[in-house]
């Protein structure tokens, strides 16, 4: 088998170089996507063609700027996970199905691997370590460890953020709003009776 | 003389209590780590190419163009040409990269050319014309006979009957005691006839020699009652969180550090050590937590083996892969399917007097699972047989409680089809015929009067068919279940440091059943500190071996071998500061922090002064299980539970919907009432989901996995598991058997309580699962169904 030990390119093969895209982002920093040399006409506009190669893709994530170089197909999931060890947000069926992935982009609960992260870049995005205070935990973090919802703990980042969103929306949820606003997420070891006691704590205990 | 045996429930302050999950906080804030979210530097992507045919022949692979493509660290083959491929998604080539996105550019660069064969992925009724194996067994059989699980009676009947065409070696019958087979088996592959193999016909059905006992005949003609009917239900797919996998590296040539998602830490080296050429005691294996196992996750599997190779063509980097969705539910295990033809009688007072079943299933090639039928009941006439079907499809692996749900499942319906023949509550029948339920009988009386009471079953049962009004019909169901549970063998480090913290190093892992938690309660318990002293080191090979976690062996192992070392420990430490308190150790105890003279508190120390006096070398003991040197026995073996459902049948959209259902188990010495009230919970929840949801489908005409991902897969929701009450029996009677495993027994009756609870209601039966809306509409129509 032949190896290949060849060096990274040093410029992204999207026919932008760094360079070019240092000078263009200057000027349109406001837009979502960078425009290069590619373009195609779609719908009455200029839409930037990015990719296959690596383009430079500056998110917001917790309040910090982060920065990496990635091919446009990466999805949100894979960037934080991978580029920036954010592993809270789980990969499990990687294409919106099971909410292991979730966390917030605006505010808004998100599967993050049904975003690409080009697509991530002017939103302001939360993850699970967001959520605790250092050591402290959040208050529905607490609540997850006293009514034991989690068993291997491989949902439960993805049910604590979704958790989190629903009772911004929801402070005093009924037991019919948490059955449809927590079906989401998926649990095999079987954790929801601890997840819905976490909701219906907000409520008083009583099963509206 | 020390004292090993469990404290009394006035002596132990935190044994038996409801206490928080130790990983709680780690798991919920999303910082506990998993091998899938392991990073290392100059990490490459390593992913497979799978075979897209049930069964095919490979003719010829090009690598060449993917070996090119930049970013492209290594390529193997896995399987070459001219291999024979016996079910879709086999590993045929592993490629390992810089990044995910190039590998799989580079997977879709590779030609493999297939001699497409025909395959066979029905498990469907075999026809009547199969003949029960006859022939000698082959080496296969045999294997297939382990692997499915045949009681060791009718292996040994087999091997004596038939004879055996193969001559196994003083080598294969080391490494079959290795994998557990039963001395008497090996005793009789020693002693059997060698009969000269004839070569057999094609089939992919095996059926076992039809076994009787007592007169069937007799009593089914003499009975007052005989219930006929067909159950049963199909496989299905464990559906881990964390996808299996792995990430190697290779530290220098002769080294692998291993990141692997397992149930198995101590087990993984001297698996890994053959294929990989490299001494067992080279190879570090590291795990912290694990996304889910149920059973599927013990070996070192060919894509694990791959990745270690990958790693070392790419000169030792990091290559991890974990299988993508797709592949989890093609190779990644499942539980077999398990159907049956029933036919099950009675005397005037009740009393069951004859069995007789023709039981069949898959379990992939090898055949399929052989459900203990019947099901806890010895029923004193009986005549059954099994025929296991091979299809074309990823091997079956251990589902938690293996065989037991499908037992359950077919028995539990025919006994209640039965009462309903009788007229009679079927809580009553089971009640009149509990003198034949085994060595539990005790345990289910007691819980179905627990179980009676929190559902309200003599309340509310009602004869077969809800008579009220509309469409919804409301039904109630029960069943019952056993399991072994006994704790495994354990071995552990046990350190008191100066400082007063306890370190705890053995080679287990916590599946999130709570194994973690339990080891620090009995530790802390022992020594009379708070848990916050303990430091449970687990997850790594280099620590005392502790067994796979399997077969609810966990606890009982780990709980046993704590106990002891903690005993050994406290009083290594009682024996070296009795001088400074002036009395015989015999004469202090460790509680509420202190080392005190019994009867005396002003002579006492605090923990922490007391280990101040260890000196400058940690106190350090070991433990261990099982340990015939320090008695008693502290697990056991044989749990008893009884579940009770209670559903809700759309008769017009065929809707099954659980309203509630009630658990009542046994398991021993509880330790933590709290984690095991969630293992029992979440058993029920999965009970559900695969009751009413969970089904593996295989095309006939391309033999793929049609549904492989979790939106077609459908696993329960939280909008789906009703009203949940679970009841853990504790106390006299209970606590004195010593700890006992919980995972398994809890899973199996489900199936069986909720297809009682759905016939109860609307008056049918509906033979198979899921107890989906076509099976339920399909039974309706048909007033029964049918599996074709």
């Amino acid at each position: 088998m032949k190896k290949n030990d060849a060096p990274k390119p040093e410029q992204p093969s999207s026919g932008v170089s760094r360079r070019d895209f240092m000078k263009i982002s200057a000027v349109t920093s406001a837009l979502p996507l960078v425009l290069g040399p590619k373009a195609v006409h779609a719908a009455g506009e200029d839409v930037a063609v990015l990719g296959p190669g690596k383009v430079p893709v500056a998110l917001n994530v917790n309040g910090k700027k982060l920065q990496a170089e990635l091919e446009p197909r990466v999805t949100l999931l894979d960037a934080l996970r991978g580029q920036f060890n954010l592993t809270g947000a789980k990969r499990v069926c990687d294409r919106g199905a099971c909410g292991a992935c979730t966390v917030l982009m605006d505010g808004k609960p998100v599967y993050a691997c049904s975003v690409l992260a080009i697509d991530a870049q002017n939103a302001k995005i939360s993850t699970i370590e967001a959520l605790a205070e250092g050591d402290k935990l959040s208050p529905v973090m607490q609540a997850f460890v006293e009514h034991d919802a989690q068993q291997c703990g491989f949902c439960t980042p993805g049910f604590v953020v979704a958790i989190t969103a629903f009772l911004q929306d929801h402070p005093k949820p009924t037991a019919d709003d948490i059955r449809h606003g927590l079906s989401g997420n998926f649990c095999r070891c079987g954790t929801y009776s601890g997840i819905r006691a976490v909701a219906l704590a907000h409520t008083g205990g009583k099963r509206s | 003389m020390t004292q090993y045996s469990w404290p009394d429930p006035a002596t132990r302050p935190l044994l038996g209590k409801k206490i928080d999950r130790v990983d709680g906080p780690s798991k919920t804030s999303g910082r506990a780590k998993y091998t899938y979210d392991y990073y290392p530097q100059g990490l490459l992507a390593g992913s497979i190419l799978r075979c897209p045919y049930a069964h095919a022949k490979i003719v010829s692979i090009d690598t060449s163009a993917a070996e090119k493509m930049p970013g492209v660290k290594a390529v193997e083959i896995i399987q070459k040409p001219g291999t024979e491929i016996f079910w879709a998604g086999d590993e045929i080539v592993g490629v390992a990269a810089v990044d995910e996105g190039t590998v799989h550019d580079a997977l879709r660069a590779i030609k493999v050319e297939y001699e497409v064969l025909p395959h066979f992925v029905s498990d469907a009724e075999p026809p009547k014309t199969v003949a029960a194996d006859t022939g000698p067994i082959s080496s296969d059989d045999f294997q297939d006979m382990e692997e499915n699980q045949v009681p060791d009676e009718e292996v040994i009947a087999a091997i004596q009957k038939r004879g055996i065409s193969f001559k196994p070696s003083d080598k294969d019958y080391e490494s079959m005691k290795g994998m557990g087979v039963d001395s008497s088996i090996i005793a009789a592959l020693k002693k059997a006839n060698y009969v000269e193999g004839a070569a057999k016909p094609k089939s992919p059905y095996k059926k076992t020699a039809l076994q009787t006992q007592g007169e069937p005949d007799k009593a089914f003609s003499s009975a007052a009652a005989v219930s006929e009917g067909v159950y049963g239900m199909p496989c299905i797919v464990h559906c881990c969180l964390e996808s299996h996998g792995s990430c190697s590296e290779w530290p220098s040539d002769k080294e692998i550090v291993v990141h692997v998602s397992t149930q198995n830490v101590s087990g993984i080296a001297a698996q890994l050590a053959e294929p990989m050429a490299v001494p067992a005691g080279n190879i570090n294996v590291l795990q912290q937590n694990v996304g889910g196992g149920f059973g599927s996750k013990f070996s070192v599997d060919r894509w694990d083996v791959n990745t270690a190779t990958l790693s070392k063509k790419a000169g030792g980097k990091p290559v991890k892969n974990m299988l993508d969705r797709k592949a989890e539910f093609e190779v990644a295990g499942m539980r077999p399917s398990a159907y049956g033809r029933v036919k099950i009688a009675a005397d005037k007072d009740g009393k069951i007097t004859a069995w007789d079943s023709r039981s069949w299933g898959t379990g992939g090639v090898g055949g399929g699972g052989t459900p203990p039928l019947p099901y806890i009941f010895e029923i004193p006439n009986q005549r059954k047989q099994n025929t296991a079907i091979s299809t074309n499809q990823g091997s079956a692996r251990a589902w938690r409680a293996p065989n037991h749900p499908q037992a359950a499942l077919i028995t539990m319906s025919a006994i209640e089809d039965l009462a309903a023949k009788l007229k009679m509550d079927p809580l009553d029948l089971i009640l009149k015929n509990l003198e034949i339920a085994g060595p539990r009988k005790d345990t289910y009386r007691e819980e179905f009067a627990i179980a009676d009471e929190l559902m309200g079953w003599k309340k509310n049962w009602h004869p077969r068919g809800d008579k009220t009004a509309g469409p919804v019909k409301r039904g109630l169901g029960l069943s019952m279940h056993t399991w072994g549970g006994r704790g495994h063998n354990s071995n552990q480090d046990f350190t008191i440091n100066p400082d007063g913290s306890v370190q705890i190093k053995l080679g287990t892992q916590d599946l999130g059943t709570g194994a973690l938690t339990i080891i620090t309660i009995v530790a802390a318990d022992t020594l009379g500190v708070p848990m916050e002293n303990i430091k449970v080191l687990y997850g790594n090979n280099r620590y005392p071996q502790s067994g796979g976690s399997g077969g609810s062996t966990t606890s009982g192992g780990v709980t046993s071998s704590t106990r002891r070392a903690a005993v050994n420990a406290r009083d290594a430490l009682l024996a070296k500061i009795a001088p400074a308190l002036k009395a015989n150790p015999e004469e202090l105890e460790a509680n509420n922090g202190r080392i005190s003279v019994k009867g005396d508190a002003n002579r006492s120390l605090s923990w922490k002064e007391a280990c101040a006096r260890i000196g400058a070398v940690p106190l350090s003991v070991t433990g261990k299980n099982p340990d015939k040197d320090q008695p008693p026995d502290l697990t056991n073996s044989g749990v008893g539970g009884v579940q009770m459902a209670d559903v809700s049948v759309d008769t017009e959209t065929g809707i099954v919907r659980v309203n509630k259902m009630v658990a009542v188990q046994d398991c021993g010495l509880v330790v933590d009432v709290k984690t095991a009230e969630s293992q029992v919970l979440g058993a029920l929840i999965m009970g559900i989901s695969y009751s009413l949801y969970e089904e593996k489908i295989l095309d006939p005409v391309t033999g793929i996995v049609l549904n492989p991902n979790l939106e077609f897969y459908r696993l329960a929701g939280l909008n789906d598991i009703g009203e949940l009450k679970v009841h853990m029996m504790t106390g006299k009677g209970y606590d004195e058997r010593g700890v006992i495993g919980l995972a398994e027994p809890p899973v199996v009756s489900p199936g069986a309580a909720i297809s009682n609870a759905v016939a109860n209601a609307i008056g049918v039966r509906v033979p198979f699962l899921p107890l989906a809306p076509d099976h339920v509409l399909a039974a309706l129509e048909e007033g029964g169904g049918s599996h074709a």
